[in-house]
């Protein structure tokens, strides 16, 4: 990390005129815990305007995108629900996020959750900044808090596909609600929260517990991913499989919202990626890039493996990849190299392709638009495979020890981090799937999970909210 | 006069078209249709999910004619329809027992 010459760089940028008005600009060196004041002049419009757009594009990767990506592979009569119910768990979602969503996840308090101290944005104003992953960077905390919401917006999106064409409105919304609050926004503290770059130095304990460990996870694969995926498992087994499961056909009713959906996943996806660098600098560049190409050759390795098993190489193959690349490169993407991104993205195609095909099929589980075998197994492999293309030895970009002031480069043990990201891999599979389970099976045997074999027939569409989505 | 129902290969119907034109047909009932013969179905995979679909997409050209026109017609269809391989699909010719042009009221032969 190049911490000095960025600081140099951002303070030269700032003029003479408010070098003048902020004196204190003009010590040498960063400047350790900065007040409001002083971090005001330590923000940019650059990286403002970045986190702004970023966050916009993460909303694009839920809706539309996810929502026509598991649209498209649903029947017809149950294309609208799935329309329904990724946009009202979108809006549930923001709405949580500000109310005390964002509190329990970046404030302090406990290694395992935060506060209620900024509940309903309780101290947040126009003029209070966040922490970015440079000392004495700061971005304007509202552009942080659209940003982180984003997230929290689609990650219980994700969870819809396990159980699509079955599910009963009202319980997965009250599932979704319960969720976030004891699965999400504790996991986010626990990965992401930290006091920042120029406070962590004097009370090295105010960060997360997984981020206490060392485990990396640059945009989300234990947070978003494997947090999602393994949900959805669970929930996909307490539901049950759809009725006519593999005795009659279910295909997709539209491959070309699937694809449409794809394509905008990915372009989404470097707001994710490369916006979670928090700066547009060059790492942010190199997550860009780093997205960009693993997602390439995952696409390209489904498309492969399917042309060598069957003789011919499917759209739905090649979209499922790229979403498992894209998945798989999110934890790693502010640490791998491109080169290594992309043997990440070949490897994460093998996995996810054996899981989707194989494993379900042998297993029996109804997991519908394979929400586990893509987002689960592919955050698995991303998350495991960040520590090893983190490595400096190999291109990565190592780990940067905030404990001391300013902060320096960590030093990189390589079997040490890859066990740090199996024990935060299991700390996650544990969390989700243990608490999903209860609040399945509370909702399956209080107000019931499964709509009726009457209404599965007819389609979520009519019985759930009373249109179609196609009036031909 | 004759109802002659071919079942063809969709991509065939202009070249089934061409040549009943050629002999003075003046009318055909076109219908997309799907079934199954010797051909069998396709196969399709998502995601590792098989379906094989033992339906596959047909035409379905129907043409009415003067009775003496009938074998004609059926060795028209046969050769524009042929490509030699499996799924090329079948004729049958029926008897016609009365035709109607609704606007004029004409009737059998003059109907045509």
């Amino acid at each position: 990390m190049k911490i000095s010459t960025k600081l140099f760089g951002a303070a030269g940028a700032l003029g003479v005129s408010l070098l003048t008005a902020l004196p204190a600009l003009a010590q040498d060196g960063p400047i350790k815990a900065p007040t409001a004041e002083q971090m005001a002049a330590m923000s940019n419009k650059g990286d403002t305007t970045w986190m702004l757009v970023s966050a916009a594009l993460v909303l694009l990767m839920s809706i539309p995108a996810l929502a026509l990506f598991y649209g498209g592979l649903v029947r017809t009569k149950n294309m609208l629900s799935l329309l329904m119910q990724v946009l009202t768990i979108v809006s549930v979602a923001a709405l949580l996020w500000v109310t005390y969503g964002y509190s329990m996840a970046f404030t302090g308090g406990s290694p395992f959750v935060g506060g209620f101290s900024k509940m309903f944005l309780a101290g947040v104003s126009a003029s209070t900044y966040a922490a970015t992953f440079s000392n004495n960077v700061y971005i304007p905390e509202y552009a942080y808090i659209c940003f982180q919401m984003t997230f929290a917006c689609i990650t219980p999106a994700l969870i819809v596909g396990a159980f699509a064409e079955r599910v009963k409105f009202t319980p997965l919304i009250i599932f979704v609600v319960l969720w976030l609050t004891i699965v999400y926004f504790p996991m986010a503290h626990m990965v992401w929260y930290f006091a920042g770059p120029d406070f962590l130095s004097d009370n090295t304990s105010d960060a997360g517990l997984l981020y206490g460990w060392g485990a990396l996870d640059f945009a989300g694969g234990t947070v978003v991913h494997i947090n999602a995926g393994i949900a959805g498992l669970v929930g996909c087994l307490v539901i049950g499989k759809r009725s006519g499961y593999k005795t009659e056909p279910m295909p997709p009713h539209s491959l070309t919202m699937t694809m449409i959906g794809a394509s905008l996943l990915w372009v989404g996806w470097f707001g994710f990626n490369a916006g979670s660098n928090l700066e547009a600098n060059g790492l942010a560049a190199l997550a860009f890039i780093n997205t960009f190409v693993a997602t390439a050759a995952a696409a390209v390795c489904w498309a492969l493996i399917e042309q060598i098993k069957h003789g011919k190489p499917s759209l739905l193959g090649a979209a499922s990849g790229a979403v498992a690349g894209l998945v798989a490169i999110t934890p790693a993407a502010g640490f791998a190299a491109p080169m290594t991104s992309i043997i990440l993205g070949f490897v994460v195609s093998i996995f996810c392709f054996f899981f989707v095909t194989t494993v379900k099929n042998k297993l029996g589980y109804d997991d519908s638009l394979d929400v586990f075998g893509v987002h689960c197994i592919g955050g698995i492999v991303g998350a495991i495979g960040t520590g090893f293309v983190a490595n400096p030895a190999w291109g990565g970009q190592g780990w940067v020890d905030y404990t001391v002031f300013p902060a320096v480069a960590g030093t990189f043990d390589l079997t040490g981090q890859v066990i740090t990201q199996i024990k935060a891999v299991l700390l996650t599979l544990c969390l989700s799937g243990g608490v999903s389970a209860v609040l399945f099976l509370g909702l399956k045997y209080t107000i019931g999970l499964r709509a009726s074999a009457e209404v599965e027939a007819e389609g979520l569409d009519i019985a759930e909210h009373g249109e179609r989505a196609y009036n031909y | 006069m004759k109802l002659v129902i071919a079942i063809i290969k969709p991509f065939k119907l202009d070249e089934v078209r061409e040549a009943l034109s050629a002999l003075g047909v003046q009318g055909m009932t076109v219908t997309e249709v799907k079934g199954f013969g010797r051909q069998k179905g396709q196969t399709e995979i998502y995601r590792g999910a098989e379906y094989s679909t033992n339906m596959v997409p047909k035409i379905k050209v129907e043409v009415v004619c003067a009775s003496d026109l009938a074998p004609r017609v059926v060795e028209a269809v046969q050769q524009s329809a042929n490509t030699g391989a499996i799924g090329d699909g079948k004729i049958f010719v029926l008897d016609v027992a009365q035709t109607v042009r609704i606007r004029t009221g004409e009737t059998d032969d003059m109907a045509l």
